[in-house]
C-alpha cells in the first residue's frame, strides 16, 4: 500500500514536471492543442457530410454514430495523453536513455508513464466532449444511474485498450529500435474507424475486435446497452474485460525489458 | 535553356534515387494504406447495404476511387510537406540556399516533385496490383478504353503538379511567418478535407460542392480519380482539365510573386 502511494507521489511529481514544461512554450502548446483539434474535426465533417445524404448506417443514427464516435476519441486522447511516453518510446531506447532509467529502483513503466504528459490532447478532448453533450441531447438515450456508469466503463475500459497498445508498440522497439509504423493501423486507425460502430465493418470485423483486439467490447457492444437496444446489463461490464488486455501486453512488455541489450552509448 | 533544364533535372535525379531508398519505410507504408483503403470501403459499403439509392456514383467508382487515393496518396497528400524547407526558412539556413547559382523556386519545386515521386513509385504498384486482383465492386475497375486511360494519367499528372504548387506557396507563406507549424496544420487540414481525402468530393452535397469546385484543391486528385471511373466525360472533361491546367498557372505564378516579394525583404542573422 505504502508502494502505490509513494509511487502516486512520485508520478504525480514527474507530470508536474513536465506539464511545467510544456507550459513554458505556450505557442507551441496552443498550436499543436490547435492542430489536434483540427485533425479530428476533419473526421466530424466527414461524418456530418455523410449524413447529410444518408439518414442512417446499419441501424444507426447520425446522433448516435456521433455519440460512439465522441466516446472513442476521448479514451483515445486521454489514453494519448497519458501514456505517450510509450508512443515515443523509440527515441528512448535509441538514445540510450533506458540505461539510465534501468538503473533507477523504481518500475520501468512509471517512469516511461512519466516520461511524457501530452496536454495538447485537451484540443481533441475538448471536441469529444462537446460532440458528445451534441449527441447526447440529440439521441433520446434515457438516462440512468446504470447508463452513465456505462459511459465511465466505456471510457476506462478504452483508455486501457488504448494504453496496451501503446505498450505493445514500445515494446517491439526492443526488438526492432524504432517503432513499426504498421502498429498506427491499430492505433490511429482505430481512432479513425472506431467513428462507425464496428458492426459496420461486417461480422469478420466484430469477431476480430472481439476476441484478437477487444475495441468492440469498449465500444460496440456498450453502445448497444447504453443506446436500450440491449437490456442484459452484462453488456455494460464488457470494457472490464477489456482491461485484460493489458496483461498480455504488460507480459510482452516485460520480456521486452529482459530482452533489452543496450545500445551502449 | 537547355542548361537550365539539366540544372532541374539533376536535383531531380539525386532527390529520386534518394527517396527510392527508404523501401522498409515504403513497405510498411502500403501495408497502412492498404488497411486504409479497405476499412474505408467497407464503410462505404455499410452505407451502400443501408440506402444505394443515395449513392452519387457506383459502388465500384467509389471502391476505384478509394483504391487509386491510396496508390497515388504521395503525389496529393499535403502532409508530405517537405519540413526541411520549412525548417530552413525558420531557422536560416536557407541563407545556403540562396548562394547557389539557381533558382530557388524551380530547385524547390524540383525537389518535391522528385520526393513525392519516388514515394509513390514504391507504394503505387503492389497496392494497385492487389486492389486489380479483389473481386468486382470492392476492387479497382479495368481501365475503360485508352483514350480515356491516357486521359487519366495526363490529369492525374497535372493534378500532382497543383499539390506540388500548392505546396510552395505554402513554403514561400512560411518566409512571412514565424513558426512554420501553425501555418503548415491549418493548410494541411484545409487541403485534406476540400481535396477529397476525408471523403470523396461527389459525396458532399450540390451547394457545397459547387464552392468547392471553384478552388484550386478539387483539381488536385478528385479529378484523375473520377476520370478514371468514367465518371466524368466528354465536355465536363475538357472543361475541368481547362480549369486545372489554369489553376497550375496561378499557384506557379503566385508561388513565384510571393518569392519574388520574399526575397527582398529577407534577413538573415548572421551566425
Amino acid at each position: 500500500m505504502m508502494g502505490i502511494k509513494n509511487s502516486w507521489k512520485l508520478y504525480r511529481h514527474y507530470i508536474s514536471i513536465v506539464v511545467r514544461e510544456t507550459m513554458t512554450y505556450k505557442v507551441s502548446f496552443f498550436l499543436s492543442a490547435v492542430g489536434q483539434f483540427l485533425v479530428s474535426f476533419n473526421v466530424f465533417l466527414g461524418i456530418f457530410f455523410l449524413f447529410q445524404r444518408f439518414s442512417h448506417v446499419k441501424g444507426f443514427t447520425y446522433e448516435e454514430v456521433l455519440l460512439c464516435f465522441s466516446i472513442m476519441l476521448l479514451e483515445f486522447s486521454l489514453a494519448e495523453m497519458w501514456a505517450r511516453g510509450f508512443d515515443a518510446f523509440g527515441g528512448i531506447v535509441r538514445q540510450g536513455e533506458f540505461d539510465r532509467i534501468l538503473v533507477r529502483p523504481r518500475s520501468t513503466v512509471l517512469q516511461v508513464l512519466g516520461s511524457r504528459f501530452e496536454l495538447s490532447r485537451m484540443g481533441r478532448m475538448l471536441q469529444s466532449v462537446v460532440i458528445f453533450g451534441y449527441g447526447i441531447a440529440k439521441s433520446d438515450v434515457d438516462w440512468n444511474f446504470g447508463r452513465g456508469l456505462t459511459v465511465a466503463l466505456m471510457l476506462i475500459g478504452g483508455t486501457a485498450l488504448f494504453t496496451g497498445l501503446f505498450m505493445v508498440y514500445a515494446a517491439l522497439c526492443f526488438f526492432t529500435l524504432d517503432g513499426l509504423e504498421f502498429m498506427n493501423v491499430f492505433t490511429d486507425g482505430a481512432r479513425e474507424y472506431g467513428k462507425y460502430p464496428v458492426n459496420v465493418y461486417g461480422k469478420r470485423m466484430l469477431q476480430f475486435c472481439t476476441f484478437i483486439v477487444p475495441y468492440a467490447l469498449v465500444q460496440y457492444y456498450p453502445l448497444l446497452y447504453l443506446l436500450g437496444r440491449v437490456k442484459n446489463p452484462a453488456y455494460a461490464a464488457l470494457p472490464l474485460l477489456a482491461c485484460l488486455f493489458l496483461v498480455p501486453c504488460y507480459a510482452l512488455w516485460r520480456f521486452g525489458v529482459k530482452k533489452y541489450q543496450s545500445a551502449g552509448s | 535553356m537547355r542548361l537550365v533544364c539539366r540544372k532541374y533535372v539533376s536535383f531531380f535525379r539525386l532527390r529520386f534515387s534518394m527517396g527510392l531508398q527508404y523501401r522498409v519505410a515504403a513497405l510498411a507504408g502500403v501495408v497502412t494504406q492498404f488497411f486504409w483503403g479497405f476499412m474505408e470501403i467497407m464503410v462505404f459499403r455499410a452505407f451502400y447495404e443501408t440506402d444505394a439509392q443515395a449513392f452519387p456514383v457506383s459502388f465500384a467508382s467509389t471502391a476505384s476511387y478509394i483504391w487509386l487515393q491510396q496508390a497515388f496518396l504521395a503525389f496529393f497528400m499535403v502532409w508530405f510537406m517537405e519540413n526541411e524547407i520549412l525548417d530552413a526558412i525558420v531557422n536560416g539556413n536557407v541563407a545556403y540556399e540562396l548562394c547557389r547559382p539557381v533558382d530557388i523556386y524551380g530547385m524547390w519545386f524540383a525537389r518535391s516533385v522528385a520526393n513525392r515521386a519516388s514515394r509513390a513509385v514504391l507504394r503505387c504498384f503492389p497496392i494497385l496490383v492487389v486492389a486489380a486482383f479483389l473481386p468486382a465492386p470492392f476492387g479497382i475497375m479495368k481501365p475503360r478504353d485508352p483514350v480515356s486511360f491516357l486521359w487519366f494519367i495526363w490529369t492525374l499528372a497535372m493534378g500532382f503538379l497543383v499539390t506540388v504548387a500548392f505546396c510552395m506557396v505554402v513554403y514561400m507563406l512560411a518566409f512571412f511567418t514565424v513558426s512554420a507549424q501553425g501555418l503548415r496544420i491549418l493548410c494541411v487540414s484545409a487541403v485534406e478535407f476540400l481535396s477529397g481525402l476525408v471523403i470523396p468530393l461527389p459525396f458532399f452535397p450540390e451547394k457545397i460542392l459547387r464552392v468547392m469546385q471553384a478552388l484550386p484543391f478539387a483539381y488536385m486528385q478528385n479529378v484523375p480519380l473520377l476520370v478514371y471511373s468514367g465518371d466524368l466525360t466528354g465536355r465536363q472533361l475538357w472543361r475541368t482539365a481547362a480549369l486545372q491546367l489554369l489553376w497550375l498557372v496561378a499557384l506557379i505564378l503566385l508561388g513565384r510573386a510571393l518569392w519574388l516579394l520574399a526575397k527582398r525583404r529577407i534577413v538573415v542573422q548572421g551566425g
